[in-house]
């Protein structure tokens, strides 16, 4: 068609995989910069110098740097993300457990908090000053100020120590059927909805407020259209760039973010295999890691691109 | 300015803000014991002696929450107008300029968020030498590439209405149109962001501790108070619930006042026209 | 002197011997009272393990990187999951002395330089196969060999050769060690089909429970194994579960919301709090693990042994048990010993905190300015806020400490053994002097984190080692406590003892000094009542 707007879609997706090259790049200095040995920290402290001298001849740590990037590379671009340091087994197999646990958490969280933000952003507007909008804005704003721990050990004393009703532990694994498994996850759920609610239903409230100032809502207002009505046909698609741009934000959050969440719930997610490689400094599982949180963000990113390009009428129709 | 017009949430705000300002400011003098001191028990439950009970070492719990106030609100305080000074201009300048300068940068701060803040940070602090500027550049720039954004999302909106074409067709510099054009019509969702942000900023100071990245002891923030303490919540033990909701009310009272700034300033844009 | 012991405690239980008496002749035997005493609950305990259930622990100590390959064991969650799956040749018992596993009986020859194993018969491992002694060399073989990683290497490195006979595993040493029986039971050394050499993390042994899942940092599960040959003493429930719980507090709430079990690494802050929940109790018991802080001896300032006494007078020990672990545990002497260890002299004066006698080594080693402690949070529990009370004990002595928190992330490979003042532990894994002696302490030893290099100390090490008669070996241990004591590098101010928590559907529990969780057997022998 070669219409502006696929246009523009095509080279973000190209920039997108640019941005991703370039992550790597990033990710792999990143890694050789870390101090500690890495035979050391998987040994740990009861190592002798012998088993770390051995080890270290077993993981080729010899090589030059810019020849483990390119191995790494392109192992990765024929989706092999290589064997963990640590336990010898492929990263993937792993991973792929792990990250489908992170989508599962973050999916159900944001599938409750996104709607849940935008339509308590539109009372608050609709309620403007008034005690609905008041309480959502206290509300709000006291979840997201508390620390997350904070807040998750908040949840285990009252909800499930006291009045157990849902599990502190949330572990889930494949022979839990999906109610058994929302069950699980309820407190770490309501955790991140608490946590990132307030940003996204304050930004939906600001920016909608802020068109509502426009001459051409007071025009719709006074053709006698009802409030509803204005936010819904005029004010809401033109506030929509800030408020996805603050929902990307949020929703790459609950991927890449929730290491302390995991920590708390001991939930199997990708956050804490994370850390715990990092720690053991396990540079492929670190990097495979690291590159599928870098996609998913410049994913996520491109998506919110592509609709604020679509929804704002003067980029959409250029003079 | 007329008092009589400020609303009582935001007097609230106002005065619990500078409440904390007051004792931030002045802990050495107000603290009734040395801020290291241990002057007790472990966990001694609030009473004369220590009106809010002692912490995980025994030292008193209000001396270390004014102490706390002080470290708290002065790192998350610079850090964030560091964050929304550079994140800010360096979003509009993109938004306004457009182009291979808006490519180059949004894309180097894509990639600079593409990378998890936790990683980053600790490869970050750990190379560089730890102090408390480091502590303080690090945060602000990595905090403010989300600054960056959200300004760069407004401004680009804002660029493309006439007022500012014709600003442009005036022949105003960069300079004009980002502080006279631009930035008074992109406050009211920068300022909704700002209280946010110095909301976020203690806690990413707290998970820095919670990463033994943060604040050297016996200094201490809030959220690292929370954290050394938080093996009594189950118990609820003072010392581990005081510095959490010292940190809610001191967010409330600082968004109650970026509020109510929000409403004056859309206000007067709703005057403009 | 164990079976002894065990005969009379089943004979005062089933009434035949007063309590009294009882405890008369096991100090005879050289057992304290409180030892004696738990030997006698244990047994009584004993009269009925119930079969059947689920049992469920919540423990700190697990991470995504873990392998069930038991030579790279280090952490306790692997290392208690090895309990369940595997065997050792021995055991070390609650009183210190040999229990007899796969291993049915030791002979040592006259100079304690060969040591022969008679092997258990009849012995099945998970894949139906029979144990031989075959199985054993080849695992000491894979523990021992120059391209080994194994965590155990360390204590295999005496050994001269090693050979398989019928049903005899032989090991000759080097040089003479009377302890060898005890280093055979290092959790590494899990007796595994061939060695393990093809499959090391198949997870496949002689254990009461089969590994049915295997998730590492997040929980592993075992199930029933029927052909246990010690099926009357382990291997009580069904299944058994560990669930990798490495936060405090979210342990603690999983036990107080019914969860889980047992937990282990309660907080000794907590565990007052923790005893009054009902049907909760607290677990602990005192053994080997200390606290330390190190000083290396050869890099200044350190190397001025006033300046180290200076220090060594300037922190309060009773402080420190009472604030940092509330009273769970003992006051160090700076010595790695106390008297969990056998041959342990009990007149070695204790050290106190003693401002003047500080400030008069201080001023005596010409030392002025800061000195740097460095320490984070995985150094020891409470490891930061021990700095900091260091820190103002020696303020009251006139030195002035500068705390500096790393963080977790590296400390073990950047700043411990590496900088010349930092906070670490040792956990109570090894049951003789020997072995604690010459993990840290010996001029070559790999961990001399204190750089402790002294010629006249190994001398006496070696003689204590190949020494038969206990006596002397007593005086030779002795001496070696004192020159630590006085001369050394370590500051020791706390023993720590060992807090588990338990719901009461829990029976069976018996403290074991050795480990944390019943010495990581707590799921295998415990039963749900």
């Amino acid at each position: 068609m070669g219409h502006p707007i696929l246009n523009l879609v095509a080279q973000r997706i190209a920039l997108g995989c640019l941005l991703l090259l370039m992550a790597s790049v990033l990710i792999f200095i990143g890694t050789q910069i870390l101090p500690g040995d890495i035979a050391q920290s998987i040994l740990g402290q009861s190592a002798t110098p012998e088993a770390v001298a051995n080890l270290r001849k077993d993981l080729g740590l010899n090589d030059p740097a810019y020849v483990r990037y390119f191995t790494w590379l392109s192992g990765v671009l024929q989706g092999d993300l290589g064997v963990a340091l640590s336990n010898g087994k492929p990263i993937a197999q792993a991973v792929g457990q792990r990250l489908s646990n992170t989508l599962f958490l973050a999916g159900w969280a944001a599938l409750i908090s996104v709607p849940l933000a935008v339509l308590l952003g539109l009372l608050a507007v609709q309620y403007k000053n008034r005690w609905p909008d008041k309480l959502i804005s206290g509300v709000t704003l006291t979840t997201i100020s508390l620390p997350e721990f904070f807040l998750g050990y908040l949840l285990i004393f009252f909800i499930s120590v006291q009045l157990r009703w849902f599990p502190s532990v949330a572990i889930i694994n494949d022979s839990m059927s999906l109610g058994q498994k929302l069950n699980t996850i309820a407190l770490p759920v309501a955790v991140l909805v608490l946590v990132v609610l307030a940003q996204m239903m304050r930004m939906t409230r600001a920016a909608i407020l802020n068109v509502m100032q426009s001459a051409y809502i007071e025009t719709a207002e006074l053709k006698g259209i009802t409030p509803f009505q204005v936010i819904r046909k005029h004010a809401f698609p033109n506030a929509i760039a800030p408020i996805i741009n603050v929902i990307m934000l949020n929703l790459a959050y609950l991927v890449v973010g929730v290491v302390i969440v995991e920590v708390v719930f001991a939930y199997p997610g990708m956050g804490q295999y994370l850390v715990d490689h990092v720690s053991k400094r396990d540079v492929p599982v670190v990097q495979a890691c690291a590159l599928i949180f870098a996609s998913v963000y410049i994913s996520l990113n491109i998506v919110a691109d592509i609709v604020s390009i679509v929804a704002n009428p003067r980029l959409r129709h250029p003079k | 300015m007329n008092f009589k017009r400020i609303p009582i949430s935001a007097l609230v705000g106002i005065l619990a803000t500078s409440g904390f300002l007051f004792i931030a400011l002045f802990a050495p003098v107000i603290a009734p014991y040395g801020m290291a001191e241990i002057v007790g028990d472990v966990w001694e439950p609030m009473s004369d002696k220590f009106w809010l009970g002692t912490d995980n070492i025994g030292r008193d719990l209000l001396t270390r929450m004014m102490y706390g106030a002080r470290t708290t609100i002065f790192i998350a305080g610079v850090a964030t107008i560091l964050s929304f000074g550079l994140g800010s201009v360096l979003g509009f300048t993109a938004a306004v300029k457009g182009g291979w300068v808006d490519m180059v940068m949004s894309r180097a701060v894509d990639l600079l968020m593409s990378i998890p803040t936790l990683i980053f940070a600790l490869v970050v602090l750990s190379v560089l030498p730890g102090n408390l500027l480091t502590l303080i550049v690090v945060m602000g720039i990595l905090d403010s590439t989300r600054v960056y954004r959200l300004s760069r999302a407004v401004a680009v909106d804002i660029n493309v209405m006439d007022y500012v074409e014709a600003a442009r067709l005036r022949g105003e510099g960069l300079r004009w149109i980002i502080f006279k054009e631009i930035l008074p019509n992109a406050l009211s969702p920068l300022v909704a962001e700002l209280g946010l942000r110095f909301i976020f900023m203690i806690l990413f100071l707290s998970s820095l501790s919670f990463l033994g990245l943060g604040i050297q002891p016996p200094e201490a923030d809030w959220g690292s108070m929370v954290k050394a303490n938080k093996d009594g919540i189950n118990f609820g033990i003072p010392a581990a619930l005081i510095p959490g909701f010292a940190i809610a009310i001191l967010a409330i009272s600082v968004n109650l006042v970026a509020d109510w700034i929000l409403n004056r300033t859309s206000d007067l844009k709703g005057g403009r026209g | 002197m164990s079976q002894e012991m065990n005969y009379l405690a089943k004979l005062a239980v089933e009434g035949k011997l007063g309590r009294r008496a009882f405890l008369g002749k096991a100090a005879a035997l050289g057992a304290s009272t409180a030892v004696a005493t738990s030997l006698l609950s244990g047994t009584a305990l004993a009269a009925g393990p119930k079969k059947g259930g689920h049992l469920k622990a919540g423990l700190a100590g697990g991470e995504s990187t873990n392998s069930l390959d038991p030579a790279t064991f280090l952490t306790q969650v692997p290392a208690d999951f090895g309990r369940m799956w595997g065997d050792t040749l021995v055991e070390v018992s609650r009183i210190g002395e040999i229990v007899f596993r796969l291993a049915e009986s030791i002979e040592p020859s006259a100079d304690a330089k060969t040591w022969h194993f008679t092997i258990r018969k009849g012995v099945k491992f998970h894949n139906g196969k029979t144990l031989t002694a075959t199985d054993v060399l080849k695992t000491m073989e894979r523990h021992s060999g120059d391209d080994t990683k194994s965590g155990a290497l360390g204590i295999m490195r005496g050994i001269e050769s090693m050979k398989a006979d019928g049903d005899v595993f032989s090991v000759t040493l080097t040089t003479a060690n009377a302890d060898l029986p005890y280093l055979m039971s290092d959790y590494h050394l899990i007796i595994q089909p061939d060695g393990g050499m093809d499959a090391p993390d198949a997870g496949i042994g002689t254990g009461p429970y089969k590994v049915t899942v295997n998730e590492p940092g997040v929980r592993h599960v075992g199930e029933r194994f029927e052909d246990y040959w010690d099926a009357g003493n382990r291997g009580h429930a069904d299944t058994v579960e560990i669930v990798v719980l490495n936060d405090a507090t979210a342990r603690t709430a999983a036990l107080q919301g019914g969860q889980v079990h047992m937990i282990n690494r309660v907080e000794p802050k907590i565990a007052d709090l923790l005893e009054r929940v009902p049907g909760v109790s607290v677990k602990s018991v005192s053994g080997r693990g200390h606290y330390v802080f190190l000083m290396h001896c050869n890099t200044a300032p350190f190397d001025n042994n006033d300046l180290r006494l200076a220090l060594k007078y300037a922190i309060d020990r009773e402080e420190m048990v009472d604030k940092i672990l509330r009273g769970y545990g003992s006051v160090g002497n700076d010595m790695p010993i106390n008297g969990g260890y056998p041959l342990f002299s009990e007149d070695i004066p204790q050290r106190t905190f003693d401002p003047d006698k500080a400030s008069f080594h201080y001023k005596k080693s010409g030392h002025s300015g800061p000195i740097t402690l460095q320490t984070a949070a995985t150094a020891f529990s409470g490891a930061v806020d021990a700095a900091q009370l260091f820190q103002q004990s020696a303020a009251k002595c006139g030195i002035t400490l500068d705390v500096k928190r790393e963080p977790d992330d590296g400390y073990w490979t950047e700043v411990w053994n590496k900088q010349p003042f930092s906070a670490s532990y040792w956990g109570g894994s090894r049951p003789v002097q020997d072995q604690m002696y010459s993990t840290a302490y010996k001029s070559d030893a790999d961990w001399n984190d204190t750089r402790f290099f002294r010629p006249d100390f190994d001398k006496l090490l070696l003689a204590a080692r190949a020494e038969l008669d206990q006596a002397k070996r007593v005086g030779l241990y002795r001496e070696m406590g004192l020159m630590v004591h006085n001369e050394g590098g370590v500051i020791v101010p706390m023993f720590n003892d060992f807090i588990n928590a338990v719901s009461d559907t829990v029976a069976g529990w018996e403290d074991d000094p050795s480990g944390e969780s019943m010495n990581g057997f707590a799921l295998a022998k415990t039963w749900l009542a």
